[in-house]
């Protein structure tokens, strides 16, 4: 039998419950949407498998998707905790039995389940952007070397889990059932609960400039701190002209790594700028419709936390810089600080 | 249990950001074109896992760091001559050829394996840190498999800050969706943290400290034995991704027409 081909029984797709207790998060319901696609093209049935404190209205939100559901439920997996996720999940593997795990990359997912494949003897990949099933072979696609290698994998270890990450399949948006839900008693040591779940703190800035669902992703460089044509710095007006572009447009703030290492250097910062804004190397790789560069010269390292922004323009006084390469659609080689003021008041009247 | 870390920090080395890779196929699977001889650099996640490493041992006196880093040994070198001057530290070699291919959870065996074999250590002070994912293979797997493989019930990934409570607990906070922190208490060691970027900056290279390191580098260079990693995963395909668009390079332009044009299409669809 060639490699990473086999007869696939049926496929788990794993989810937990979002933060609000009623339902699943937005990539869940787009994964859900991959491993419906690999179970036709193996022949194989899907089962769903569901951790968190309440899960009953989780499960009727899938439940026209008419695959069986088991679940684990309870105050003790009510919030992500590595111990007890990984104790949820193992009982539902083993419970189901599946070869091929599909789970969406969720921060809570992206924690526990590589230690539920080692435990379960299995193996895992992470960050899958698809999924092939052929001939009864599996196959996923994944990114390396922070998306500058693009490469199709398979394994012959069982079970393989697949995380795969938003932005690669349709959301599922069918109407909500009543789904009859097999619930599995886990029982949890002592040694699991060593860590309890103390809130969720949204970082201390003027605005939360984070929006993963905004339609525009807006990235300010290392060039809104330098010294400026005067030979002086104008730190506070540039975060004037950005706060107000992002509160105007409803855009989500990125930054290079220059820029956010500048706070570290004793330098002049834009006070809202956090590692969290970072777009790689360190940083995230945000989906977005569009993305606008500003004072940012677009080399590689900045350019790769790009791959996934569709249209992508950039303002920068040097016509020769890495936007101009191929990089973005349009390049504006003009002054980030004379058009973005000029931007807002346009952005304002609409 | 008086507060005394023994902290492991697990780190590759992972070609400098800014060199342009190649991807070839080899007898033995992909590689990068000429990657012996691109310069390398610790891996960027990992190395603010020593930086806090670093900084936390400093705080609680008696506490002892190890940086578990495995690649092979000439380039291991080459970019230990630079993170030898960023902390005090204790280096165990593993001299094996792993790059971005290679297997995740393989490395991670031969990275709990080298942790279990280090002399002193006590599991009750144990920490064992790394990056939350690799600049090479980018998995996000392989702390989790060393954590499970060591038996650490208690992982978190993406941390960014590590607080030492006064009795001895730790509050952590690990990225979360949307710019958000979650928040958790642990009791104490044995814990697994996979680092985002901390809050600490890259220290500045002490020339001192480095003479310091290198004094036991060097020799546990020379003594570490070349391994071989079992490859699990096959590669069907490997190539850099194909986006090359038609810039429309705009010259000339005042600020006024650039701003309406920007502003029609932040606007349209």
């Amino acid at each position: 039998m060639p490699a990473g081909e086999f007869m696939v029984q049926n496929i788990l797709f794993l989810a937990h419950v979002d933060e609000s207790g009623k339902g699943m998060p937005r990539v869940a319901l787009e994964v859900i949407t991959a491993a419906q696609d690999a179970a036709r093209l193996a022949s194989a049935s899907l089962v769903i498998g569901i951790v968190g404190g309440e899960i009953s209205d989780a499960a009727d939100s899938v439940a026209r998707i008419g695959a069986p559901i088991v679940g684990v439920c309870g105050a003790d997996f009510a919030h992500p905790r590595y111990a007890t996720d990984a104790a949820a999940l193992e009982a539902i593997c083993r419970a189901v039995g599946s070869d091929i795990v599909i789970a969406p990359a969720t921060s809570r997912f992206l924690r526990v389940i590589p230690g539920v494949a080692q435990g379960l003897g299995g193996q895992v990949d992470t960050h899958i952007t698809s999924l092939e099933f052929g001939d009864g072979a599996v196959s996923a696609k994944r990114w390396f070397y922070k998306q500058r290698v693009e490469a199709v994998i398979h394994r012959d270890s069982r079970p393989w889990f697949l995380l795969v990450d938003p932005g690669g399949y349709e959301r599922w948006s069918g109407e909500a059932g009543t789904a009859r839900v097999e619930g599995l008693d886990v029982q949890l040591p002592a040694e699991t609960k060593r860590t309890t779940f103390a809130g969720v703190r949204v970082p201390a800035t003027d605005a939360q400039t984070i929006r993963p669902d905004a339609k525009l992703l807006f990235v300010a460089g290392a060039g809104w701190c330098k010294r400026q044509s005067d030979g002086t710095a104008h730190v506070p007006e540039a975060e004037a002209a950005i706060l107000d572009f992002l509160q105007t447009s409803g855009a989500s703030l990125g930054g290079s790594k220059s820029l956010v290492d500048q706070s570290g250097e004793n330098q002049s910062v834009l006070r809202f700028m956090t590692h969290l804004n970072q777009v790689r190397q360190t940083g995230s790789t945000p989906r977005h419709p569009k993305g606008l560069s500003t004072c940012c010269h677009g080399e590689e390292p900045h350019v790769v936390g790009w791959r996934f922004i569709n249209e992508r323009r950039a303002i920068n006084l040097d016509p020769n810089c890495g936007w101009a390469r191929g990089k973005a659609d349009v390049l504006y080689v003009a002054d980030a600080f004379q058009v973005i003021p000029k931007l807002n008041a346009l952005l304002n009247k609409k | 249990m008086s507060d005394i870390y023994h902290i492991v920090v697990c780190a590759g080395i992972v070609p400098d950001p800014l060199q342009t890779l190649e991807p070839i196929i080899t007898p033995t699977g992909p590689a990068l074109k000429n990657e012996m001889m691109l310069p390398a650099v610790l891996d960027p996640w990992a190395s603010h896992a020593l930086y806090e490493a670093a900084n936390l041992a400093a705080h609680f006196p008696g506490s002892k760091l190890w940086l578990v880093s495995g690649a092979p040994k000439a380039k291991l070198q080459q970019v230990m001559m630079n993170v030898a001057q960023k902390a005090s530290f204790e280096l165990v070699p593993l001299d094996i050829a792993a790059n971005g291919f290679s297997d995740a959870h393989a490395i991670a065996k031969t990275l709990a394996d080298a942790v279990q074999f280090i002399p002193g250590l006590e599991r009750s002070r144990l920490m064992i840190f790394g990056g939350r994912e690799s600049a090479s293979r980018g998995a996000g797997v392989t702390m989790q498999l060393v954590g499970e493989q060591l038996g650490i019930i208690d992982q978190f990934q993406g941390v960014d800050l590590l607080t030492v409570q006064s009795d001895g607990s730790f509050e952590i906070l690990e990225r979360i969706e949307g710019g958000r922190h979650l928040a958790s208490i642990c009791k104490g060691p044995p814990v697994l943290l996979g680092w985002a970027t901390g809050r600490l900056p890259e220290p500045k290279n002490n020339p001192q400290v480095g003479m310091a390191n290198m004094r036991s580098v060097m020799p546990a260079l020379q003594k570490a034995k070349p391994a071989t990693l079992a490859q699990n995963v096959s590669y069907a395909n490997v190539a850099p991704p194909k986006q090359h668009r038609q810039t429309r390079v705009v010259k000339d332009h005042s600020a006024d027409e650039i701003a309406s044009e920007l502003a029609e299409w932040i606007t349209r669809g």
